[in-house]
Order: C-alpha cells, then sequence, then structure tokens
C-alpha cells in the first residue's frame, strides 16, 4: 500500500454519504475513509488482522468513493493494492478459504464456466441445500442466470453501410457464456453504425475478477493474453461492453508498469460501447421504442470510468423511450463482481434498497451496461413481487436500430 | 472499564477491536488524535440516556461525535473515556410542511434534510460547505454557518426544538417557545459539552422564487474586497457573497475543473435570491457594482450555477491536490478591516515562507485561509502553526473572533483567554457547571483550563486528581 496514495486523504469525509457499506452499517470501518485509516494503520506496522481483512472484504470496489472525492485520492489503487497484501498476508479461515479458491478456479476460465452451466440450472433446486452448507453457495445458485442457447459469435462482422472504423470487440467471460444476446447484440450495433467488428476468437477472460480480489499475478497473466490477443488481430480500438471488464482494461497500463507490456497497453485504446457510439455519432436510423426505461449506473461504468451522460444521450434519443433516473443513483446495487457470492447479506440488503428505489419508478424496462447489475436489482425485485424486464444499453439500441421491440 | 464496557454491551453495539477504534481516533482536524477507550453506536435516545447513565455511574467521561468532519477536534476522543457515534440515528422522523418543520434524528446529515423536502419546494437554509456528510446533530453543537448564512443567519437561527439527553443522563425537550431563558440558545454552539442532542426540529425554508448566482473575477483580493463592500453599503442583502484568492483557485480547479476566469487574482461568486422582481432590481444594481471586473459570468441554469458553487464548495479539500498537509483555520473580522487583515495574512506568509490560500464568506467577514505546508519538511508543521495561529491573533486585533463556524474544540481552547477574560470564561464555566456538574460531557473542550464544579458526590474519593496535579481548580 503506497503511503503517499494514503497521505492524500485529508480526512474530510466527504465520500462517506457514497459509500454502500457505510450507508447500510453506519460504521466508521466501513466507510472509505475508514477504510484508509486501516490502510494507513498498516503501513505503520499493524499486522491484516482478522478484523482489518473482514473491512476490506466488505467493500465493494464500487469506486463510487473516487467520485466523490475532491482531493482526488486514489481509492481505486488503494484497495487493489491492499487486496492483493490481504492475499498475501492473511491467513483466511479454512471453510472461507475453499469457497474463494472455488469461485477463482471458475470465473476467470470461460471454459469451465461453460461446464457449470447445467449444474447451475440443477442448483435453481438446490439453492435452499446450498444455503445450509455456505451462505456464499447459496448465493451463487440464487444468481445463476437462465442461459438461452449459446451463441457462436463469428470472428468478423462487416460494417454496414460506409465504414466508419474498424475495432476489435472483448467477449468478456460471464457475457459471452451467460449473456450471449447481449454480445450478439452489441456487434449488430456497431456494425450497423459503421464499424468493422473483428472477434478473435482465441480471447479469453481481462483479468478483472483477479485484479479486485488481489489476484495480481492472475490478472497480469490474463492481461497479457488479452492484449496479445488483439495485437495480432490488428486493432487499435477495443469496444467492452462489460462496465467490470473495460475499467480493468482501461487500468493495464498501470498494471503491467515496468515492463514493456506497459507501452503495449498503451498502444490500444480500450473504449466503453457507450463511450464509443457517443464519440463515433449516430449514423444508422434510430426506430422508436415505446417504453419507459430506469436506466441504472453501473459502478464500474460511472465511477470507474467516468461514463455517465453517453449512455443516457443514446437511449433518450429514441424516440418513444421515456428515459428514468433512479434516486441515490450513485449507490451500488450490491452486485460488484464476486460480492454477492462472498458478502451475500450486504448484496441483498443494497439488492434490496436498490429494488425499492427503482420500483417508485414504474418503468418498463431496467437498463445498464452491466448484467451482474441488472440481474442482481432483478432479483431483489422478483422478492418484493414487483418483477422487471431487464437488458443491456446495446440490446435497446439494437432493438430501436433494427426496429424490434427488446 | 472492563465492567463499562461489559454493561454498555448490553446497551447497543460496542467496538472494542483496538484497529476498529483506531479508525475513530481524529476528526476532521487530523492533527490531534486519541483512540477512544470504547465506541458505542446507539440507535435511539434511550440508548443513549442509558449509556451516559452508566458514564455517570463510573465517572468515565464521555464525546459525542457525529460524522467526524469536525475542524477543531471537538469530537476528539477520550482514551479514557466512552465515544457516542450518531451515524447510525439517520432517520428522517416526521415532515410537517405546513409548519414547515421537520423531526430529524442527529445522525441525519445537513443534506439529507434538504433532499426530503426539495421537491415539494424547501430546503434546510445554512449549508456548510461539508453538508453533504456533516451530521445536524454536529451543526447544532458547532452552530455551523455556511455560505447563504449571510442572508439567512446560522443553524441557531434554523433550530426550533431540540431533545436532548443531559449530561447527568435525563431525556430533556428545549424548545423555542419555552417561557424562561433561552437554554435551547445556550445549547446551540455548546460543542457536546452541555449533553447529547438525540431529535432535532428544524425550520425548512421555501425555495426561493429566483437565485440568480454571479461570478465575478478581479485582478486582485483588494479590488474584489472593494466590491464587497460596495454590494453591502449599496443596501443589497446578498444571499451569498463569497471571495476565493488565487492559490485556492488553483486548487479548485485541479479538483474538480472548475474553468473559473483565467489568471483570476480573485474571484467573487455573489448570489441573490428571493421573488423574482427583487431579485431583478439587486441584480441590475450588482452589475453596475461589479463592472469593474474583468470578467463576469451569470449562471444560466441549474447546472451552471452548481458548476460555480462546485469550485468553492470543493475549496478545502481540495487544497490536498496542492499540497501535502494544510490547516484550515477560521476567524472572523469586521468586513471593514478585510483588507488590512488580508494584507496582513500576506506579510506572515511571505515572513515564514508559507504559502496561504484564501477561501472566506467576505460577506461576513469570515475568513478560513489554508495554511499549507509539507509535513515531510521538517520544521515546516510547526511554522504553519505559528502563521496559523499569528492570523488568529491578527483577528482579535481588529477586533474580530478566533471562531466563526467551525468551533473551539481542542485546538482553540488556548486561544480564549486571548479573547475573553477570566471572568467571561469563569461564566461561561458556570453554565456548563449547571449542565454537566461532574464534567463528564466532552471535557477538555472549549476551555483552556478545566474547572471542576463543587465535590462530586458519591463517585470520587479524596481531591480530584485534576487538581491534584495542578491542572485544574475547584469553584
Ligand atoms: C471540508 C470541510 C468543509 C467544512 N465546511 C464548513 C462550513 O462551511 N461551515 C461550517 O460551519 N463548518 C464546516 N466544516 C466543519 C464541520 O463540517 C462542521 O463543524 C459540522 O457541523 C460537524 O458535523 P459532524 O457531524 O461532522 O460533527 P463531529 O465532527 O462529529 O462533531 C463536532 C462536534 O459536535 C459534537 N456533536 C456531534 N454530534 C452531537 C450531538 N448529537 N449532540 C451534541 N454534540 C454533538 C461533537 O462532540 C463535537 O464537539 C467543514 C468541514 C470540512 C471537513
Ligand atoms: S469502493 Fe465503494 S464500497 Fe469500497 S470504500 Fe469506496 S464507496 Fe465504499
Ligand atoms: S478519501 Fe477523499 S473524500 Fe474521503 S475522507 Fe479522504 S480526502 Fe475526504
Amino acid at each position: 500500500m503506497d503511503p503517499h496514495l494514503i497521505n492524500d486523504c485529508v480526512h474530510c469525509g466527504f465520500c462517506l454519504p457514497s459509500c454502500p457499506t457505510y450507508a447500510l452499517w453506519g460504521e466508521e470501518m466501513d466507510s472509505p475513509r475508514g477504510r484508509i485509516h486501516l490502510m494507513s494503520q498498516h503501513v505503520e506496522g499493524t499486522p491484516i488482522t482478522p478484523a482489518m481483512a473482514g473491512h476490506f472484504d466488505a467493500c465493494l470496489g464500487c469506486m463510487a468513493c473516487v467520485t466523490a472525492c475532491p482531493s482526488g485520492v486514489r481509492y481505486d489503487k488503494l484497495i487493489e493494492q491492499t487486496r492483493a497484501t490481504v492475499e498475501r498476508e492473511h491467513e483466511r479461515d479454512p471453510q472461507d478459504r475453499a469457497v474463494r479458491g472455488l469461485v477463482f478456479s471458475l470465473f476467470p476460465y470461460p471454459r469451465r464456466l461453460r461446464l457449470l452451466r447445467w449444474p447451475m440450472r440443477l442448483t435453481g433446486a438446490l439453492q435452499g441445500f446450498l444455503e445450509r452448507v455456505h451462505p456464499s453457495l447459496g448465493a451463487m445458485a440464487a444468481l445463476a442466470p437462465h442461459v438461452e442457447v449459446r451463441q457462436r459469435m463469428p470472428r468478423f462482422v462487416r460494417a454496414r453501410g460506409p465504414r466508419r472504423a474498424v475495432v476489435g470487440m472483448l467477449l468478456g467471460c460471464v457475457q459471452r457464456e451467460f449473456f450471449p444476446q447481449v454480445n450478439a447484440a452489441t456487434a449488430r450495433v456497431l456494425s450497423l453504425e459503421g464499424c468493422d467488428v473483428v472477434i478473435p476468437p482465441s480471447q479469453g477472460c481481462c483479468g478483472a475478477l483477479s485484479v479486485h480480489s488481489g489476484r495480481s499475478d492472475q490478472a497480469r497473466r490474463l492481461a497479457k493474453r488479452t492484449i496479445r490477443v488483439f495485437e495480432r488481430a490488428g486493432v487499435s480500438v477495443i469496444v467492452v461492453n462489460a462496465a467490470g471488464c473495460g475499467s480493468s482494461m482501461k487500468e493495464y497500463a498501470d498494471l503491467l508498469e515496468g515492463t514493456p507490456w506497459a507501452a503495449r497497453a498503451r498502444a490500444l485504446r480500450v473504449v466503453d460501447l457507450a463511450e464509443w457510439l457517443a464519440e463515433l455519432g449516430p449514423a444508422a436510423q434510430r426506430n422508436a421504442v415505446p417504453l419507459t426505461v430506469a436506466y441504472h449506473d453501473a459502478c464500474h461504468l460511472a465511477h470507474a470510468q467516468g461514463i455517465r451522460r453517453q449512455p443516457r444521450d443514446l437511449l433518450r434519443d429514441i424516440p418513444g423511450l421515456v428515459l428514468k433516473e433512479i434516486p441515490e443513483s450513485d449507490l451500488c446495487c450490491g452486485s460488484a463482481g464476486t460480492y454477492n457470492i462472498f458478502q451475500p447479506q450486504a448484496a441483498r440488503d443494497l439488492g434490496d434498497r436498490k429494488a425499492r428505489a427503482v420500483s417508485g419508478l414504474d418503468a418498463d424496462l431496467l437498463v445498464s451496461a452491466n448484467p451482474g447489475c441488472t440481474m442482481q436489482i432483478a432479483a431483489a425485485m422478483r422478492r418484493r413481487g414487483s418483477a422487471i424486464r431487464v437488458a443491456h444499453t446495446a440490446e435497446v439500441l439494437d432493438a430501436s436500430l433494427r426496429g424490434v421491440s427488446p | 472499564m472492563k465492567r463499562l464496557i461489559a454493561r454498555l454491551e448490553n446497551v447497543g453495539e460496542v467496538i472494542t477491536d483496538p484497529v476498529r477504534l483506531r479508525t475513530y481516533e481524529c476528526d476532521g482536524l487530523t492533527y490531534h488524535r486519541a483512540t477512544p477507550g470504547v465506541v458505542v453506536l446507539p440507535e435511539s435516545a434511550e440508548q443513549i440516556a442509558a449509556i451516559v447513565r452508566l458514564c455517570n455511574e463510573y465517572g468515565t467521561p464521555f464525546v459525542a461525535r457525529g460524522s467526524g468532519t469536525g475542524l477543531s477536534g471537538g469530537a476528539l476522543p477520550r482514551s479514557d473515556g466512552v465515544l457516542i457515534v450518531t451515524s447510525r440515528m439517520r432517520r428522517v422522523l416526521e415532515i410537517d410542511l405546513d409548519n414547515r418543520r421537520a423531526v430529524v434524528e442527529p445522525g441525519v446529515t445537513n443534506l439529507a434534510i434538504t433532499e426530503a423536502v426539495r421537491e415539494q419546494g424547501f430546503y434546510y437554509a445554512p449549508d456548510p460547505s461539508s453538508q453533504q456528510i456533516c451530521s445536524i446533530g454536529g451543526n447544532v453543537a458547532e452552530n455551523s454557518g455556511g455560505a447563504h448564512c449571510l442572508k439567512y443567519g446560522f443553524t441557531v437561527n434554523h433550530i426550533l426544538a431540540c431533545e436532548i439527553v443531559t449530561p447527568d443522563g435525563d431525556i430533556v425537550m428545549l424548545d423555542r417557545m419555552d417561557a424562561g431563558y433561552d437554554l435551547l440558545g445556550a445549547f446551540i454552539g455548546s460543542e457536546g459539552t452541555l449533553g447529547i442532542a438525540t431529535k432535532i426540529t428544524v425550520r425548512l425554508s421555501r425555495t426561493p422564487e429566483s437565485v440568480i448566482t454571479v461570478l465575478a473575477a478581479y485582478r486582485d483580493i483588494a479590488e474584489g474586497g472593494r466590491a464587497v463592500s460596495a454590494i453591502i453599503a449599496a443596501g443589497i442583502v446578498p444571499a451569498a457573497i463569497e471571495m476565493m484568492d488565487a492559490l485556492a483557485i488553483e486548487a479548485a480547479e485541479a479538483a474538480v475543473a472548475c474553468r473559473y476566469p483565467e489568471n483570476a487574482g480573485a474571484v467573487l461568486i455573489v448570489e441573490l435570491d428571493g421573488p423574482a422582481p427583487e431579485v431583478d432590481l439587486q441584480f441590475a444594481q450588482l452589475r453596475e457594482i461589479c463592472a469593474d471586473a474583468f470578467e463576469l459570468r451569470v449562471a444560466a441554469d441549474a447546472a451552471e450555477r452548481a458548476a460555480i458553487w462546485k469550485g468553492r464548495k470543493s475549496a478545502f479539500a481540495a487544497v490536498g491536490r496542492i499540497s501535502p498537509a494544510y490547516i484550515v483555520q477560521d476567524g472572523v473580522v469586521p468586513r471593514t478591516s478585510l483588507p488590512q487583515v488580508l494584507a496582513g495574512i500576506d506579510r506572515l506568509s511571505a515572513e515564514h515562507g508559507i504559502r496561504v490560500a484564501n477561501v472566506f464568506h467576505a460577506g461576513d467577514g469570515n475568513l478560513h485561509p489554508l495554511v499549507l505546508f509539507d509535513d515531510a519538511e521538517p520544521g515546516a508543521g510547526e511554522r504553519a502553526e505559528t502563521v496559523s495561529g499569528a492570523i488568529l491573533d491578527l483577528c482579535i486585533e481588529h477586533g474580530g473572533s478566533i471562531t466563526g463556524e467551525h468551533g473551539v474544540g481542542v485546538d482553540k481552547a488556548r486561544y480564549m483567554p486571548k479573547m475573553f477574560s477570566d471572568t467571561d470564561l469563569d461564566t461561561m464555566q458556570l453554565v456548563r457547571c449547571a449542565f454537566d456538574p461532574k464534567g463528564l460531557a466532552n471535557p477538555g473542550k472549549v476551555f483552556p483550563t478545566p474547572r471542576l464544579c463543587g465535590e462530586v458526590p458519591g463517585v470520587r474519593k479524596g481531591p480530584h486528581p485534576l487538581v491534584e496535579a495542578g491542572k485544574a481548580e475547584q469553584f
């Protein structure tokens, strides 16, 4: 943990109200300011205690505190370093270790995830039992999405109409296995907007989950592989539709600093789909989508990448679409990558809080740039008995561009 | 302490883990630190009363804490005491728009009150820059102010009633309407030394019909200062007149890219609000007065207004961008002495080689010099302290005060004798003794020398240890 980064914090507390765990528990140790204080205690020589590790684990990594901080504290960097330190220095209890091991041997590997899809369907029935074994396993089962038929993505999708750009596209491991329709929609939208889309079939996990959980060696390995794959594909822009992947990929150069890979990382430009489309400007014709849409800011898009305006503008430009703002839009929904697996209760409470905010809007459709979020909120909405349809921004755009209903 | 902790555990959630405790060691003023003996996170007035009664039983001091954003060390814990944190008491209990009041718990943030009633066209007027996080309980304790206090007054003008737990553990209601002594007035600004606020009734104000926000850029502070005097002399009472100097602008620019005019030696933010015809008339006058500004911007909509304010509101914390460490000072001078005092601050800054950024509520002469230093540089901290203290002397010399809105806390207790005679201080301490005869409520704050209020029945035998150590004397 870099003491300079810690010292940037002036202890003003401005970040507290945007922190989801502070919103839940109202304790200093579970606020950004408190966590930074814990980091400074460690730097000053206090070993990582189980209590300390617990407060770091409880952090969602939502980066709302980075947005809120007027002093420019890089909490994102700090928590990344801290998680790595915790993994290195802290002995977790055996059960905790087993569950973490299981998750990290599955998620970053698309092929293993694929094997999991069938058992995941079964787990629906087993959820009660799993929950009794370990709350995390129950959470995993509850979240298992209903998967549509797998779609194989082509290697190349040609631009419709005049070509305006050539881009690479990241499939994302969770996205491609559980939400293939989002990737299909993304490729169609890009092509309809005049982009040649290159989709290297050999791409794997971008390493986001590993970074966010302090597994930096694994993260670096996956980052290098991703860079190599897109270099070979001959593209200089990579469009990403999963907010969590995009935010980590934008940090590749930092992750690989001090090696020749950093320069190679800098040579590739990573953009979020909405960011890219806004920059490109509309070319294709928009057809009406007469729906009331609640747009949810995925933390890894809004806080980590600072992208709030572009997706809203894209949605607002669709004729007939009414866009509604969700109250407390800065507050994380509790999904946060593996958070709902490791911290099921907190994730559930945050999901319920978000669901309460969404259900006040009477929207037809909940849209976000991160399927994890929409799944999480949708599950919470079902618990309240006010189910809502969900979609990725790409799917709504795709529907509008093709003139079908999402 | 062990026995007390065991009994506190029956009352509410208690923190005793040393690593956790340390996260409560300071407030917004990190210079003073102490690890609390124990932290409790009560959720009701009854729990607070029970905690305070236990403290009485054991003769243990207690300190209240809201969001810990105080800038005078008011919430500095006692290592031999209990820290009572209100951060879980954040419910808005009642909104009564007909009578323009709301009842809230002490941990509710200042901004949350406004958010709860904004759609209905109301707001809670006092707006400290920390409004997004500071608690209303902390505001009451510090009698906090904000940019708009020039026209609307401080916290004390917007609190209608307070339910408090007295230092001996009774739950008592203090109401503006009470006949007799204005105890509510005495309680507001008492910095946690007269008890703990557990339920607060605030006045809600109507959102003004019309608001005009103007940003005027000047070559230097003196020009800006002249404009301030001219505005007041013209009989205009703006909702706010704020000024920032070049260094403060630089910091805000670095933090939030507020895009203030380039090369400005000072910017003035003037906000007019009220009924539309009145605001329009004042705006015409204001335009004339500010004619010599080298750039004048008028916010066209709410977004532009927010952009203008963003630079100002983030200024304190933003200074972190241009300096590794800093002290936020808070002093008041008569508006007419502003130019001399600012020149004096310049002199001090040059003399000690310490940069000072100035942000202030120009309308009421409330200065916030930000004394910048590098804590890695040997001796810099001490020099900054010297400058910061000398600025207060300067304020006193010019007939001002050592605090406008951040309170005395621990940080400024030692300056109290410069402003007040012994008799003044004794009189204040007598008020304190009337509320807190055992001296358990936030001891060591506000007053330089603790005074003890007569014999304490029951708890202590023999002379008080503080008296014995020559650190305090008995009334
Ligand atoms: C960046 C920044 C900007 C600021 N800007 C302003 C400003 O513009 N104007 C201004 O006036 N202040 C400002 N402040 C100072 C601070 O925010 C205020 O003093 C605020 O009122 C403190 O509230 P808190 O909840 O953080 O209280 P704390 O810091 O937790 O406590 C402050 C004092 O109040 C007492 N206290 C807390 N709760 C209670 C309670 N329920 N009952 C009795 N006593 C209690 C504590 O014992 C302590 O003495 C600023 C601070 C920061 C960090
Ligand atoms: S990343 Fe999110 S959960 Fe973690 S400290 Fe920051 S605001 Fe809180
Ligand atoms: S992280 Fe930033 S906002 Fe939070 S306490 Fe530190 S300086 Fe203030």
